[in-house]
């Protein structure tokens, strides 16, 4: 019932916000923070009055089920486990910062801007919960068309190619996705004898023979990659994540490329093992492709936010290599990634928009010696470059480190090559440091003032939790253990 | 005819009075609005009447008609539409012409010629409702006479629609030759029997033809976009919804007679028909800048779609009724922001009208989004169930061909739809407000029926449950 309640939450706060902003917009924005804020609280204090049901090993923590369409064995079914807590976390912690930071850049039509900004968290929220897969998919189409409109109204100026682009690509996959759905749907109904239903865990039980397996299951997948993103199908990513405004980037980064990763964790490969199985030494090869292209392409945009989104298909390659490589260690290592992806990513758009507030500007040439105005937010950045890169001690180390360690059991020489797009890394991210922040001072009439309170709030949150995932990933590998290893036993 | 069978027709006996009694109160000089209070109490009584005589069904009236749940059903889908249309007639035709009472006249008789297809097992009945359906047609299209494009649309549709009826004579007629019948059981009793000859085969092939022009199936859809263009925009309405809704009843009550799905060359035709309607219909709609014309070439896109749910022959019927009531709902919302925003000389058709609709009067545009999320077929809105059980269908008929064409058509489709919304959304134009002459009341209806169509529209979209089960019900009466 929290599951439901914590979606209903946000639907709702987005209405209200909606209607009260055409009065007064700051009541509007107070409201959507606290929605958003309310709706974080309820799966937290869940979670510490219950801690110890859960480190007992019991799987499901919450599980809501309740009949939609009976007709057709569709059912509103939410359950959450650790995997999905450590999402749902992911989610509000990011959520909460995402109506934070969009609080002095959004002047117009704000009120409409919030409604859609809780109308996409729902929807992912609804994603990592959903348990039946018709509602997956569902929710799946409910997070794009709000992401859409931030994106096509709220976007700078090319925003209106990239909104489109954004959508077809996505729907193509969720489309693709929802044929493999009914065909799974209509197999186990007939191999269960005339149980027909869209319940993720009676689907579990369907055998899956040969190529109809391999066919369902690239529907998935495509769906997921293309989220994901995997290199080739990468291609909105740039441009949607340049393009949203700063609340979107964060979003699009630390969230909606999640429910890609997610989906393969949580679909593709309990689904269908033998077939995920088949091919893994492709999913491997693009995630490599994947890592090293991207970096390579980051390294040479002089568009700060362009240069931030290629980084993120990097840093996606290591969840492809890690998920298929069927080791309880990579997988870890892949939770870890997404959390610490999600974190550090956002962050660097988070100051990008910053940055793009101040300036005017997302054109490297045009930044230069800003620490000295700046030296909070240099450092901050500092902070975050170094996460990304991938230095001991910020929590994207140890994800990278155990994807590398389980992959390098199964195929060397990919996690060799892995291994050197972290390099690449290291060239990109100092890159930004350097154009950015060191280097001539730009002259220009009235200096950018540092960080004020309100963005000195959302990156200490930001910095916390990147620190704390570096120095103490124990409590999310606990909470993930029994799913992840249930996955790499199959 | 006996009592049971007179009660059975009592609805379709309603709906002619309807027309007639039009003609009495014109002929009494009563006004316009009288006329359209009338014509919505006729409406009402016709539902009425059909839920007072629900027990009853089926019931058979031999030779011509069959009034079953499946008529029932369409019939009051298209009672339905009637409604909507007919309030949106109002404000359109009182700004407009000088003489807009006969237009109900003519409303009604096409009614009821759809009305008549629904419940028709017998080529005749056939006949007399598709003509009854045309003849009005003709002079609803080119009812704003001095408008040139409504003329040209007129004559268009007089001219194709009449060589399409001459098509379904000519193939009624080879089929009545071969097998010595006209009504649909005793035909599909006969070819079972001798099997399917060469001219029983080109009959059918003709009809197909006929059937195709009435409902804009590629290639037999060059009319749509001029005739949807042209007609006034209630009427185009009206087309899209009534007129293809009792005419796709027939076509599923003839297939279902003759056992169409079983015969595999009237599938292979039926699939590369739906296959073109879901390609032509999308691809040409994606560079459209008129409103009305996009609307014509999606239409046709959906009837693709809803293809895939009849060749799923009786696993898809109940599909296939949900996707029409659907579609009917969408697209009556969609054409009555059209009417609530063209002004007195043209319709307001130019997708550069609609810049910055959303900050201008925020309502209408939300009305629009959302019939235009629904054609699209996102969650949260009717068209979503409604393609998900289409292809349900498909894919329990192992139509992966269809299936796999519909959703690679439908991401085409998707991007015409954004297009409008994103102009609905982009920063507006200064664009001087248009006046208003008439009485508030009929603007009020008018906007309250067009959000009752969009709360009906996300209901049906989140909780389907309700109407699946229904439509079975009655499916199975």
């Amino acid at each position: 019932m929290i599951l439901v309640l914590m979606i209903a939450i946000l639907l709702l706060g987005g209405i209200v916000c909606w209607l009260v902003a055409q009065r007064n917009a700051l009541v509007g924005r107070w409201i959507a923070l606290i929605a958003v804020i309310t709706a974080f609280a309820m799966p937290l204090g869940w979670y510490l009055r219950h801690t110890p049901a859960i480190t007992a090993g019991n799987n499901w923590m919450i599980d809501y089920q309740a009949n939609w369409i009976p007709s057709f064995g569709i059912s509103f079914h939410l359950a959450m486990d650790g995997l999905g807590f450590i999402m749902i976390l992911l989610t509000f912690l990011l959520g909460v910062l995402s109506v934070l930071c969009s609080w002095n850049e959004i002047r117009e039509r704000s009120g409409f801007y919030f409604f859609n900004l809780l109308w996409t968290l729902a929807g992912i929220a609804g994603v990592f919960v959903a348990m039946d897969l018709f509602l997956f998919y569902f929710f799946w189409e409910v997070m794009i068309v709000p992401m859409y409109f931030l994106i096509a109204i709220w976007g700078d100026f090319n925003r209106r190619y990239a909104a489109y682009k954004f959508f077809i690509f996505t729907q193509t996959g969720g489309l693709l996705m929802l044929l493999a759905i009914l065909a799974l749907y209509f197999i186990h109904g007939e191999q269960s004898g005339g149980h027909y239903t869209f319940d993720y865990f009676a689907l579990l039980n369907t055998t899956l023979t040969g190529s109809t397996g391999r066919w369902i299951m690239l529907g998935f997948l495509i769906a997921f990659v293309i989220k994901l993103p995997m290199v080739p199908l990468h291609n909105w990513l740039p441009d949607a994540h340049s393009e949203a405004p700063t609340a979107g980037s964060l979003i699009l980064a630390g969230l909606l490329l999640k429910t890609g990763a997610y989906g393969i964790i949580r679909f593709v490969l309990p689904l269908f093992p033998e077939a995920s199985a088949d091919i893994a030494w492709w999913a491997m090869l693009l995630g490599v492709v994947g890592i090293v292209y991207g970096a390579l392409l980051a390294f040479a945009q002089t568009d700060l936010k362009r240069l931030i989104a290629y980084t993120s298909v990097s840093h996606m390659g290591f969840v492809l290599l890690g998920a298929f490589a069927f080791r309880e260690i990579a997988l870890q290592g892949v939770v870890m990634q997404l959390l610490t992806h999600g974190v550090s990513t956002g962050a660097l758009f988070v100051l990008a928009g910053m940055l793009k507030e101040r300036l005017h500007t997302r054109d490297i040439n045009q930044m230069g010696g800003l620490w000295t105005n700046m030296p909070h937010m240099g450092a901050l950045a500092m902070v975050f470059v170094m996460a990304s890169l991938g230095l001991p001690l910020l929590g994207n180390f140890i994800a990278e480190f155990l994807i590398l360690i389980g992959a390098f059991a199964v195929s060397p020489v990919l996690t060799v090559i892995a291994s050197a797009g972290l390099v690449l890394s290291a060239l990109y991210s100092l890159r930004i440091v350097q154009k950015v922040f060191m280097g001539q001072q730009q002259v220009v009439a009235d200096p950018p003032v540092d960080l004020s309170v309100r963005e000195w709030i959302i990156m200490a949150c930001l910095t916390a939790a990147i620190i704390f995932l570096g120095l103490y990933p124990q409590p999310v590998f606990d909470l993930v253990k029994g799913y992840i290893g249930q996955l790499a036993r199959l | 005819m006996n009592h049971l069978q007179f009660l059975a027709l009592l609805p379709f006996i309603v709906l002619a009075m309807a027309a007639v009694v039009v003609i009495l109160l014109i002929a009494f000089k009563q006004s316009h609005t009288v006329i359209q209070v009338t014509g919505f109490l006729m409406m009402c009584g016709v539902v009425f009447t059909m839920w007072y005589v629900r027990d009853t069904l089926p019931r058979e009236i031999p030779p011509l008609l069959v009034v079953d749940g499946m008529a029932a059903l369409f019939t009051g889908l298209i009672i339905f539409s009637v409604l909507v249309v007919g309030l949106l007639s109002y404000i359109y035709f009182e700004e407009r012409e000088e003489n807009p009472k006969e237009y109900y006249i003519l409303l009604f008789l096409a009614t009821l010629g759809s009305a008549v297809l629904t419940i028709s097992r017998h080529f005749i009945s056939l006949f007399i409702g598709l003509e009854l359906l045309s003849v009005s047609l003709y002079a609803l299209i080119a009812y704003l006479r001095n408008r040139n494009n409504a003329v040209e649309a007129g004559v268009k549709y007089l001219v194709l629609a009449a060589l399409s009826s001459a098509f379904l004579l000519f193939g009624m007629a080879l089929i009545y030759m071969e097998t010595g019948s006209m009504e649909f059981t005793a035909i599909a009793k006969a070819v079972d029997t001798a099997g399917s000859s060469v001219l029983f085969i080109m009959g059918l092939g003709l009809i197909v033809v006929a059937i195709g022009f009435k409902l804009a199936l590629v290639p037999f859809h060059l009319w749509a976009a001029d005739v949807y263009q042209g007609a006034p925009a209630p009427v185009t309405a009206f087309i899209a919804t009534v007129s293809k809704i009792g005419v796709f009843a027939v076509l599923v009550r003839f297939a279902t007679a003759i056992h169409l799905q079983q015969n595999a060359l009237a599938v292979t035709i039926f699939t590369v028909i739906a296959i073109a309607c879901m390609i032509v219909g999308n691809v040409l709609a994606l560079m459209q800048q008129n409103i009305k014309r996009l609307l014509a070439y999606s239409s046709i896109a959906h009837f693709g779609y809803l293809l895939v749910a009849f060749l799923s022959g009786d696993a898809g019927v109940g599909a296939g009724v949900f996707y029409l009531l659907a579609y009917s709902i969408t697209l009556l919302s969609a054409f009555g922001i059209i009417t609530l925003l063209s002004t007195r000389r043209r319709d307001a058709d130019e997708l550069s009208g609609y810049r910055g609709l959303f900050w201008r009067s925020p309502l209408m545009a939300a009305i629009f989004t959302v019939a235009l999320l629904s054609l699209a077929g996102i969650p949260l809105t009717a068209g979503f169930p409604a393609k998900f059980f289409v292809l349900t269908a498909g894919v329990q008929e192992h139509k992966w061909l269809l299936a796999v064409v519909l959703v690679l058509t439908s991401v085409i489709g998707l991007f015409y739809y954004l297009r409008i919304i994103s102009t609905l959304f982009a920063a507006p134009p200064l664009i001087p407000i248009k006046e208003r002459s008439l009485h508030p009341f009929f603007y009020f209806a008018t906007y309250t029926s067009l959000v009752v169509l969009m709360c009906l529209l996300a209901w049906i979209g989140v909780y389907p449950g309700f109407i699946v089960e229904n439509v079975r019900e009655f499916l199975n009466i």
